[in-house]
């Protein structure tokens, strides 16, 4: 599996509140919730993103509320990835839970600007900037969480594990 | 190598003697809660993924509180999907207006959690209730939705940072400055993954309010849980409280922590956290004049009975400064009563301020104190990130009841000087 696009850069500590803010809460439509995706660092994201794209961003994505509407908003908005330093902890489970691909790599994220084109493969972590021709190795998943994803979320692998036993 | 008291509490309702650190375990849930956001997207899940009823209805929490009474018709609309999903499933603790409350100070006040317990919620201030000794942390609404289904939950075992309390807090200072000092020293992702955990013979001195209020804030410096010794205090506040019995666990002498950090709680000083991050943290009186729009003085953080004390002892006999609207909203509707039977509510109304009954609103910019561009807001909340109150040219400062109240008087940021 591997997703391919241009990257949008954030900074470092964002927080879920402005990944969506709470006052769209009033529903869980994730594709009404979507069109606010950034707006309150970044109001041109929701119209310049195409599915694919890449988010880049510093330490703690992801911070605050443990709102799953966060990684929702993105993976709905046709983001292909979320590549960071660091997440914050529900997020990082969240986002597994719901499907949205995130990889840690504190040199990408350093390194990759806003525009350039970025392939991400997931099965080796392996990021390649191909704007600037460099490549990347991120921290891979364990395999307990490999799994997870594999099945598609936290509730499908439930599911399968059931069947299993 | 021994086990710190998180890792105990986990590796008992794991089934396992020994936990380490990094670790991957199954963890049996005491409670699985919910609000009236994060309930609605795991009544989807739980539908979608085919699962038919709740693994046990006394072990499901559901509080409405983000926006009841509610606020409009989608938000109407999300309380009604709660409250059909907790009555086709007999959910005992499920809350809603008129016997609800802010859920991390209701859950404690109504005995839901008690020391001991593994406790997950669909709210990132469920690390609350490490007040009581319990393993409690905040999730997401699909783990929320696994949990109701199988009353597990998987959990990395958390490295550890410890927090040794010595002295006593200023009369000034409460539980919120020591937390916001803290975040300030070791900044918003300063315990990422970790547990925080508070020991020391300054244990003793913080009533049990400090320290819901302390370890309501650890997910603002990252961490995966907060978590205090159980004593005297704990079990005065959990007798008669609970039907469960208490479970105590002790870290080992020779647990393992990653960090030590010293805190003299008489050298605490009241804190502000200043616009857009918790971390951004300074002294009350080295702020200079920053005047002030609105004052909100409630919130999971800080809408305890100490807390509505703390403004009544300030606000009593005196009246809100020009300008600045003062909104003040007991957590719990049992604290609401007791506001009203000690003439809080009537001391609170003389001097210019408004009461509303329990909500989360104007915390996360829900409703029920938003602020217009260029407003600024001093808040016993707990996150002040850019737009978190409504515009994004909006400011929100932290603090305590003591310094949002003494704000509330001048109009501008200040510490609270005792007569």
């Amino acid at each position: 599996m591997n997703t391919q696009g241009k990257v949008f850069k954030y900074p470092d500590n964002v927080d879920t509140d402005v990944i969506i803010p709470a006052r769209y809460l009033n529903t869980a439509n994730a594709k009404e919730l979507a069109l606010h995706c950034m707006e309150d660092i970044d109001t041109e994201f929701v119209k310049n993103v195409n599915a694919g794209d890449v988010m880049v961003a510093g330490w703690n994505f992801g911070c605050g509320s443990s709102r799953e509407h966060a990684p929702l908003v993105i993976k709905t908005c046709g983001t292909g990835c979320v590549i960071a330093k660091s997440f914050a902890r529900i997020f990082y489970r969240n986002a597994i839970n719901i499907g949205l691909p995130i990889l840690e790599c504190e040199e990408a994220a350093e390194e990759i600007n806003a525009g350039d084109e970025v392939n991400v493969d997931f099965d080796t972590g392996v990021i390649t900037n191909i704007t600037t021709g460099k490549t990347y190795k991120a921290q891979p998943f364990p395999e307990f969480i490999q799994n997870i994803i594999k099945c598609g979320g936290l509730l499908a692998s439930l599911k399968e594990g059931s069947k299993n036993e | 190598m021994g086990m710190t008291m998180t890792q105990k509490i986990l590796a008992f309702h794991a089934g396992l003697d020994k936990v380490s650190p990094g670790q991957l375990i199954n963890a049996k849930l005491d409670i699985v809660l919910g609000n009236d956001i994060t309930t609605p997207v795991a009544v989807n899940e739980f539908n979608k993924a085919g699962f038919d009823k709740v693994f046990d209805k006394d072990k499901v929490a559901i509080v409405l509180d983000h926006f009841v009474p509610n606020k409009d018709i989608k938000a109407a609309q999300q309380s009604k999907q709660c409250r059909e999903f907790a009555c086709e499933h007999c959910v005992s603790h499920f809350y809603d207006v008129g016997k609800m409350g802010i859920e991390h100070a209701l859950l404690p006040e109504q005995g839901v959690v008690t020391a001991g317990d593994c406790i997950i919620g669909a709210d990132s201030h469920t690390c609350t209730y490490g007040a009581l000794g319990a393993f409690s942390t905040g999730v997401g609404s699909t783990d929320m939705a696994a949990g109701m289904a199988t009353g597990m939950a998987w959990f990395k075992v958390p490295y550890a940072i410890k927090f040794n309390l010595t002295g006593k807090l200023p009369a000034n200072c409460s539980g919120k400055d020591v937390i916001l000092t803290i975040i300030g020293m070791i900044g918003v992702d300063g315990a990422l993954y970790r547990s925080m955990e508070f020991t020391g013979e300054g244990v003793a001195t913080l009533s049990m309010d400090d320290r819901l209020c302390i370890c309501n804030m650890a997910i603002e410096a990252g961490a995966k849980n907060g978590i205090f010794p159980v004593d005297e205090k704990t079990v005065e506040y959990m007798t008669g409280r609970c039907e469960r019995t208490p479970k105590v666990f002790e870290a080992d002498a020779d647990a393992e922590y990653d960090e030590t950090y010293e805190i003299n709680l008489s050298e605490i000083v009241p804190t502000v956290s200043c616009p857009h991050l918790p971390e951004n943290t300074h002294p009350a009186k080295e702020l200079g004049d920053i005047k002030i729009d609105q004052v909100v003085i409630g919130s999971c953080t800080n809408g305890r009975m100490e807390d509505m004390e703390a403004a009544y002892k300030i606000l009593n006999g005196k009246k809100v400064a020009d300008g600045v609207r003062c909104i003040i909203i007991p957590a719990t509707m049992q604290i609401m009563r007791e506001c009203v039977e000690k003439g809080y509510v009537t001391a609170f109304i003389d001097a210019g301020a408004v009461v509303s009954t329990p909500t989360c609103g104007p915390c996360l910019g829900g409703y029920m104190g938003i602020l217009a561009e260029g407003e600024r807001c001093i808040a016993t909340t707990n996150r002040n990130f850019v737009g978190r109150m409504g515009h994004v040219e909006s400011e929100v400062y932290l603090a305590s009841p003591y310094t949002a109240a003494a704000s509330a008087l001048t109009g501008y940021i200040c510490e609270y000087e005792e007569a």
